[in-house]
């Protein structure tokens, strides 16, 4: 992503797009959840029934994200297992596309479901169950408290010794050098302010269920600095461990460095490990702190995506914790099954490019329109602005009714163009019909039918749940 | 690493390591942890 927009001009436009989008954003989220005490669905009902269904999608979003997910999760499990025996040295592409994937020919020829991934997956879904059936305090919150210092201290830890490798400038340079003819293109900007809204998990539910715990008198322009920036200066040191070694694998193979760049999926499995094996005797340990750092962070990112789901059940349904994390966990399992079918890697390819290009940015785009245009902002600004000791001012405002509404637009309508004029990554038709558009289809209907529902306990639509329910 | 490159990383870091352990301290000050 750096290197296709411009090195080092993308980090200063991505500084832009966090200050004019990403912030705002996660400010009003914070602000939604906050005052309206519920998850995505129950904030927009209490906003506006009208509102509702926005909510749902979200969490239809949530659902299909974490179904995929999971499976990166465990590609990550396993192949911290292989690091210990460097089983991927010899044929890193062949491993993972073979002996990891069983990856077939095409969407449609599933090859049966690959048994190696059989017990990562069960792991994954076996902590994510637990951490969200014992609830925020007791199992997310706890291990986050554990998860995230250790993250940070691993990511470190490959971070100094990556930059200490011999050719690892050559990386750093790669990723830093600023192309400033690209500073007034237009592709770099739409790219950044893509960007930030994955980084963050904005505008798909989870900020706006994790805000509604947050205590009455909580600082929430501060949580939102101090979220957005964690957030962000941990992707560049994370950004930094990665490129400095593939600047090593680069000097010790004796080629440029964009030879060896990747990105997604191949970039983590398939270069970074042919990188790790460059590192000699200490290829094992960095192999396996990678590759458990990324489980950790996989699986923080999953235990998130799935609270938000399964609190706005709760919410409707007006059920205990413990049912709806039974019932939800369970059918989300079974469905990712598919992912760990021989067609796994292209379905997700499909799924993903459609959730997050679609689903993300224009549920972010109807988001910013219904609450700055239709509902009356200023309350919420009020309410914000209550608890705050940084005001959201007229700043804030302008972000939300003018500049995220621009740019998230003119990205969803760039794509969505682009998609109809040549096929997803020249995938079948029928492919990204049934993987893409249908699911699309999915996340639009299924909001409105979700929205249809009746309360459970519609006391809630009036006082939001209290903080004991949940 | 070239000159331009290194200026880019060093505002980087700047900006966004500053930036996070400003708002983590003054975070922890204001005992919002």
């Amino acid at each position: 992503m750096v290197a296709d927009n411009g090195g080092g001009i993308f980090f200063l436009v991505y500084l832009f797009a966090l200050l004019t989008a990403g912030i705002p954003i996660m400010i009003l989220e914070f602000g939604i959840g906050h005052k309206y005490r519920g998850g995505a669905p129950l904030s927009f009902a209490k906003m506006s029934r009208k509102f509702e269904w926005l909510g749902w999608s979200q969490v239809i979003v949530c659902f299909f994200i974490a179904v995929y997910y999971v499976l990166v999760i465990a590609w990550a499990m396993s192949y911290f297992y292989h690091s210990i025996s460097l089983g991927y040295a010899d044929d890193p592409s062949g491993f993972f596309y073979n002996n990891v994937l069983g990856l077939t020919e095409g969407p449609f020829e599933l090859g049966g479901i690959q048994t190696q991934l059989l017990i990562p997956l069960a792991i994954a879904w076996a902590i994510n169950f637990i951490a969200i059936y014992a609830g925020v305090k007791g199992g997310i919150e706890k291990l986050a408290k554990i998860f995230i210092p250790v993250l940070f201290l691993m990511v470190v830890v490959i971070a100094v010794r990556g930059s200490t490798l011999p050719g690892s400038a050559a990386g750093l340079n790669f990723m830093f050098e600023p192309d400033f003819s690209r500073l007034f293109d237009f592709k770099v900007w739409t790219a950044a302010y893509g960007q930030i809204f994955f980084d963050l998990s904005i505008a798909f539910a989870i900020m706006i269920t994790y805000s509604s715990y947050l205590p009455k008198k909580s600082d929430l322009t501060g949580n939102a600095f101090t979220a957005c920036f964690t957030n962000c200066g941990f992707s560049l040191l994370a950004g930094i461990a990665v490129f400095s070694i593939l600047g090593h694998m680069a000097h010790s193979q004796g080629v440029a460095v964009q030879e060896v760049a990747g990105d997604g999926v191949g970039l983590a499995f398939v270069t970074f490990p042919a990188a790790i094996t460059t590192l000699g005797g200490m290829a094992p340990l960095f192999g396996m702190l990678f590759f458990l750092a990324l489980t950790m962070a996989g699986l923080t990112s999953l235990i998130s995506i799935n609270e938000a789901a399964i609190a706005a059940l709760m919410d409707k349904l007006d059920m205990k914790r413990k049912k709806v994390t039974v019932v939800y966990t369970g059918v989300a399992a079974i469905c990712s099954l598919v992912i760990a079918t021989g067609a796994g890697l292209y379905i997700l390819d499909i799924v993903d490019h459609f959730t997050n290009n679609f689903g993300i940015v224009f549920g972010g785009l109807i988001q910013v329109l219904l609450v700055g245009w239709i509902f009356n902002l200023k309350s919420l600004q009020d309410h914000i602005n209550s608890v705050s000791e940084i005001k959201a001012g007229s700043w804030w405002v302008f972000s939300i009714k003018f500049i995220t509404p621009l740019v998230a637009g003119y990205t969803g309508i760039m794509t969505l163009v682009g998609d109809i004029k040549v096929p997803y990554e020249g995938y079948p038709q029928e492919a990204l019909l049934v993987m893409g558009w249908l699911v699309l289809a999915v996340i639009i209907v299924g909001g409105f039918l979700l929205s249809r529902l009746k309360w459970k306990n519609e006391i809630y639509l009036i006082e939001g749940v209290k903080d004991n329910v949940r | 690493m070239s000159g331009s490159a290194l200026t880019m990383m060093i505002i980087a870091m700047v900006l966004l390591w500053g930036g996070s352990a400003y708002f983590l301290i003054k975070a922890y000050n204001s005992k919002s942890f």
